[in-house]
């Protein structure tokens, strides 16, 4: 039986310190007991001689000095997991929240994981088919990427983040798929938006929940991606799935990481986020992959609100440095009713260019994506120039750029949520849209594609 | 090495993260690295406060507690230099990532020991050095092919010299000695290929050399407009989705060197993993090799103990050093100095150390001062005077894309190639993205003189002139902005044609073209030339009353358009071609009866 201590010491925000112990090490998981009998759990944050410095999970309601026990178990936060836990609901910190029996463990994970080793990653290049034209025709998922959304409050990402899971799939595989659903500080409503669709379409019996909402503790939030990506890690490489991490919202992640870390009184950094932001987030995104000799994989899609929709706030930015691109949902695409509102310009598929192309997607489609990219950001300038001088000033073939900016938005972009395109539907849309323009504009693409695909518009 | 000294051995108090405090550790020097824990996790003496020593741990700390023991090695952190780098994957402190793999699977565990160079390998040493030479430090024993394109040179270690006893040709391994040296004490000092170097330490060389000679890339925007000098020093910031990453990959590839260092330092996984598959299946244009033959890879992944990222941009440039002199030229990226920086700010902050600018520690500027003045051009240690080139191309990732970022500042001022990535550019999808408006290369005009010497007469007055252009069109969009196309003369419209074109066929490179991703300097003087030969006829023809309507529409536009397409070997042939049909086909325009 570990040994219980009665030596806290203080108690301040999510910390506590507790004094006297002995054998206790960094990173170990500790048990509080509460003079109510119930059990709360906490890790160590640093520990200094015989002082142990402790982060809470849960509140720190009801603790009181002289009665309040503390022991130490000897191992890190973990998970149990075994084939038993697709189709369940488990809490922020990995206990069955459905009423359902406990997980009978296979296996007990470290939820902090291990680093990848390099080598031993398998580069993502099998193209997953969203249905989305603006992300499969423009913005390229493949197998093992991260590509996070970025969205604002009020945007629709849940819709397009549900439409994502509904939809995507590898053609030409037929392979275990599983999704898991990590939600952390958002609300139930939404939460259940997603339960919903996820019942609606079957996909719930394939997936794994792990629920941290708005009136959870703040500092669950800490450990809820990493038990949904242990799990993860589990499915994928262990039982050779599929897997897709859908984690909402990272904001909120980062804000519990800077209570934790205002509370320790450290050096802040830019916004009062610690100044390990950026590597905590990365040993998270960076779990995400493919692995050599595995057949299973990790595609991860974090939703991250951007405050104030400021892409250079710290989390964003440094989101964007580690994952491999970004979705970026536009405010004012919203309001003009464009569905999803992607705003393709700044938004990013670093992995695109290994995972289309013939005998992926098809031949002229890297050529046709850098062509409705230019022609889209030329026409968007001609319509604000348009805007300022009217459009008289425009010359006649910015003229017609403007007109094809108009198109892309309404037919490309803008397609609902329950419409499913398949990528040759995508990419055959794309160039109906760039025949509105004259050949001799078209200088990105291959005389060889123009002259298979390109159908100059008599008008 | 260490001989009789005593090593320390003392017992852990305290642990926060990566930073382990110890005591007991009273003899101990500073940056001495020490064996923490019975796992054997390696790490560094960073602060000494008496008996207590600051530790910086390379590995993941959880799971340490007081009371475990500490051990100096009596030694600073050093990496092993002999053959066998070339085409290896070392994480930030040189351990091997794929022997790593091989031992403990796909992730990396604690505690793992594998030598840092395989000890078991043969070479075939030949020598070079006769019995009887008097040698001094750096001068060549012998060599050894390492890969296909890498004669390794194996010198004899700095500060040791004296007369060459025995030399031992045949195939050794890296630790048995080669050669044996009677020093002048009277001493016989034996060789082996292996030698050791603390990283911190720059490698010595018998002097530097200004630089006068670019590093030719096959960028056009970098080797035409923003040139780097053959050892000099670069920095490319940028926001993300900019396009670093994919500038520091094709310098990786298609540099002119033949050694290049890529450090991937607190960045994506896949990235390195990219470089691992891509590089092998590449071939280097002017070797006609695979390009993993003459590539060391450093990899501190962002999910790798951040301690490590500190060590890891020493690391890489202590081995480019050691091939430098070598007399070869090597370059050396650095993805990106702002991860190594906040690794700096992070072991800062758990020293508690008064903060600086954001929290960076106060030496932050002098610390990566003192990296970018490793780069040069030097004559080497050795009798031979051998020349040896390190370049060095560090990415910086400013917060937000802000310049005004602490990291960013203090590598400008060092730095004297600055290619400023702009994410306008970027969403616009023109790459590299590299902002012609402010972005500078300190080497141009001394760059300039040599190629007007070595490749083109008029090198540097079409640069001046396609520099002007963009200049202009800048303010003309500003007029444009205000008061319509409508307002401007044909001359000015010509002028906003010109630079169209200079942007989108000349700036605007495709790296996932099999041709357009490398130009040579004579394809990119021809691309230039047309580009801006369309304007000066294009202003005498309007001149002579020719319509800019008429010129606008000019066939030869969309071949000039095309020719970034054109594989090297037709390049003067179909600029000839577009430079006679350019000339036909202005005359046609011209109002009848103006010649």
């Amino acid at each position: 039986m570990p040994r219980e201590y009665r030596t806290i010491a203080e108690v301040a925000g999510p910390l506590m310190l507790v004094r006297k112990v002995e054998g206790v090490t960094f990173g170990e998981l500790g048990e509080i007991l509460l003079p109510s009998g119930e059990v709360r759990r906490c890790r160590v944050l640093e520990i200094n001689g015989d002082n142990a410095l402790v982060q809470l999970f849960e509140s720190t309601v009801g603790i009181n000095i002289a009665e309040t026990r503390v022991r130490f178990l000897g191992r890190g936060l973990e998970l149990p997991v075994s084939p038993d836990i697709l189709g369940r609901v488990f809490d922020g910190m990995g206990h069955p929240a459905d009423g359902g029996p406990d997980i009978i463990p296979e296996r007990r994970l470290d939820v902090n994981g291990t680093p990848m080793n390099p080598a031993a990653r398998n580069y993502p290049s099998e193209f997953i088919q969203t249905g989305v034209s603006a992300i499969d025709g423009l913005n390229t998922l493949v197998r093992g990427q991260k590509l996070p959304i970025f969205t604002g409050s009020g945007l629709p990402h849940a819709q397009l983040a549900a439409q994502i899971a509904r939809q995507a799939k590898v053609r030409s595989a037929d392979s275990k798929f599983a999704v898991v659903f990590a939600a952390m500080g958002i609300t139930f409503e939404e939460a259940d938006y997603f339960i919903r669709d996820f019942r609606r379409t079957g996909a719930i019996d394939r997936a794994v929940l792990f629920m941290n909402l708005a009136n959870h503790p703040a500092i669950e939030r800490i450990s809820t991606p990493r038990m949904a990506l242990t799990a993860a890690e589990y499915l994928a490489f262990t039982r050779g799935m599929h897997v897709l991490v859908i984690m909402t919202d990272i904001t909120y992640y980062a804000e519990a990481l800077r209570e934790v870390s205002a509370a320790r009184k450290e050096v802040p950094g830019r916004r009062g986020y610690p100044g390990y932001l950026y590597t905590d987030l990365a040993t998270l995104y960076e779990r995400a992959g493919r692995q050599k000799g595995k057949d299973g994989s990790i595609t991860l899609i974090p939703i991250l609100t951007m405050p104030e929709d400021d892409k250079t706030h710290p989390i964003p930015d440094l989101t964007g440095y580690i994952t491999e691109g970004q979705i970026i949902l536009s405010r004012d695409l919203h309001r003009r009713g464009i569905r999803p509102p992607i705003d393709v310009l700044p938004s990013l598929s670093r992995l695109k260019d290994k995972g289309i192309g013939k005998g992926k997607t098809r031949e002229d489609h890297a050529q046709t994506m850098n062509q409705l990219f230019a022609a889209y950001a030329r026409g968007k300038e001609a319509k604000e120039l348009s805007v300022i001088l009217g459009e008289a000033a425009l010359s006649d073939v910015d003229r017609l750029y403007a007109k094809f900016a108009e198109a892309f938005e309404a037919e490309y972009v803008s397609q609902g949520y329950e419409t499913e395109r398949s990528i040759e539907e995508t990419l055959d849309l794309g160039w109906k849209l760039l025949s509105l323009l004259p050949r001799t504009e078209l200088k990105r693409i291959r005389e060889e594609f123009l002259d298979r695909y390109y159908k100059e518009r008599t008008s | 090495m260490q001989g009789s000294k005593t090593l320390s051995r003392g017992k852990i108090l305290k642990v926060s993260g990566p930073l382990v405090v110890a005591e007991g550790m009273g003899d101990a020097e500073m940056f001495d690295v020490v064996r923490v824990s019975g796992q054997n996790l390696i790490g560094e003496i960073i602060e000494i406060h008496g008996d207590l020593a600051s530790i910086q741990v390379y590995e993941e700390t959880a799971g340490l507690g007081p009371g475990e023991p500490v051990v100096s090695t009596g030694a600073p952190l050093s990496v092993e230099l002999a053959p066998g780098m070339m085409g290896e994957i070392f994480d930030g402190i040189q351990r091997p990532l794929e022997a790593i793999m091989a031992k403990v699977g796909n992730n990396i565990t604690r505690g793992v020991q594998v030598d840092a160079l395989d000890r078991t390998r043969q070479w075939e040493f030949v020598p070079v050095a006769q019995v009887g030479d008097r040698l001094v430090g750096g001068d060549i024993l012998g060599t050894v092919q390492e890969t296909v394109v890498v004669v390794h040179k194996v010198l004899v270690p700095p500060g040791v010299s004296g007369v060459l006893r025995e030399i031992r040709a045949g195939s050794h391994t890296i630790v048995e000695p080669i050669a044996v040296v009677e020093t002048e004490d009277g001493g016989r000092r034996e060789l082996p290929m292996l030698q050791k170097w603390p990283v911190r330490i720059g490698r010595p060389h018998a002097g530097k050399i200004s630089p006068e000679r670019s590093m030719v890339t096959g960028q056009r925007s970098i080797d035409t407009f923003f040139p780097v000098a053959r050892g000099g020093t670069a920095a490319v910031p940028g926001p993300f989705g900019s396009g670093k990453t994919v500038i520091q990959h094709q310098l990786a590839k298609w540099a002119e060197a033949d050694i290049v260092v890529y450090i991937g330092c607190g960045e994506r996984g896949n990235e390195m993993t990219d470089v691992l598959l891509e590089f092998p299946e590449l071939t280097d244009p002017r070797t006609g090799e695979s390009l993993m033959n003459r590539t060391v890879l450093i990899a501190n992944t962002s999910d790798m103990p951040v301690a490590a990222r500190e060590a890891s941009i020493y690391t890489g440039i202590t081995i480019a050093e050691y091939f430098r002199d070598m007399g070869y030229s090597v370059a050396i990226m650095a993805d990106s100095t702002s991860r190594w920086a906040e690794a700096l700010r992070e072991m800062s902050g758990r020293l508690e150390e008064m903060p600086g600018e954001e929290g960076y520690p106060a030496y932050l500027g002098s610390r990566l001062a003192q990296f970018y003045e490793r780069a040069g051009l030097v004559t080497c240690l050795g009798q031979e005077r051998r020349e040896g080139v390190l370049t060095a191309i560090g990415a910086v990732s400013p917060p937000g894309g802000d310049l005004s970022d602490p990291v960013a500042q203090a590598t400008l001022r060092i730095v004297k190639v600055f290619w400023g990535l702009d994410s306008a550019l970027a969403y616009r999808r023109h790459f590299p993205a590299i902002n012609w408006l402010i972005s500078y290369s300190l080497y141009a005009d001394r760059v300039g003189e040599y190629m007007d010497r070595h490749v083109a007469p008029d090198w540097s007055a079409l640069r001046a002139l396609a520099m002007r252009l963009l200049q202009d069109e800048a303010e003309l969009e500003e007029i444009v902005k205000l008061v319509g196309f409508d307002s401007l003369s044909a001359g000015d419209r010509l002028k906003l044609e010109a630079a169209r074109s200079i942007r989108e066929d000349f700036l605007h490179q495709n790296s996932y073209d099999p041709v357009d991703t490398y130009t040579s300097l004579p394809k990119q003087y021809r691309m230039l030339s047309l580009i801006l030969r369309y304007y000066q006829e294009g202003t005498r023809a309007l001149e002579r009353g020719a319509s800019f309507r008429a010129l606008y529409d000019l066939p030869v536009r969309d071949g000039i358009a095309r020719f970034k397409y054109i594989p090297e070997d037709e390049v003067d042939h179909e600029a000839d071609r577009l430079d006679r049909a350019l000339r036909d086909q202005v005359g046609a325009i011209l109002p009848q009866g103006v010649m």
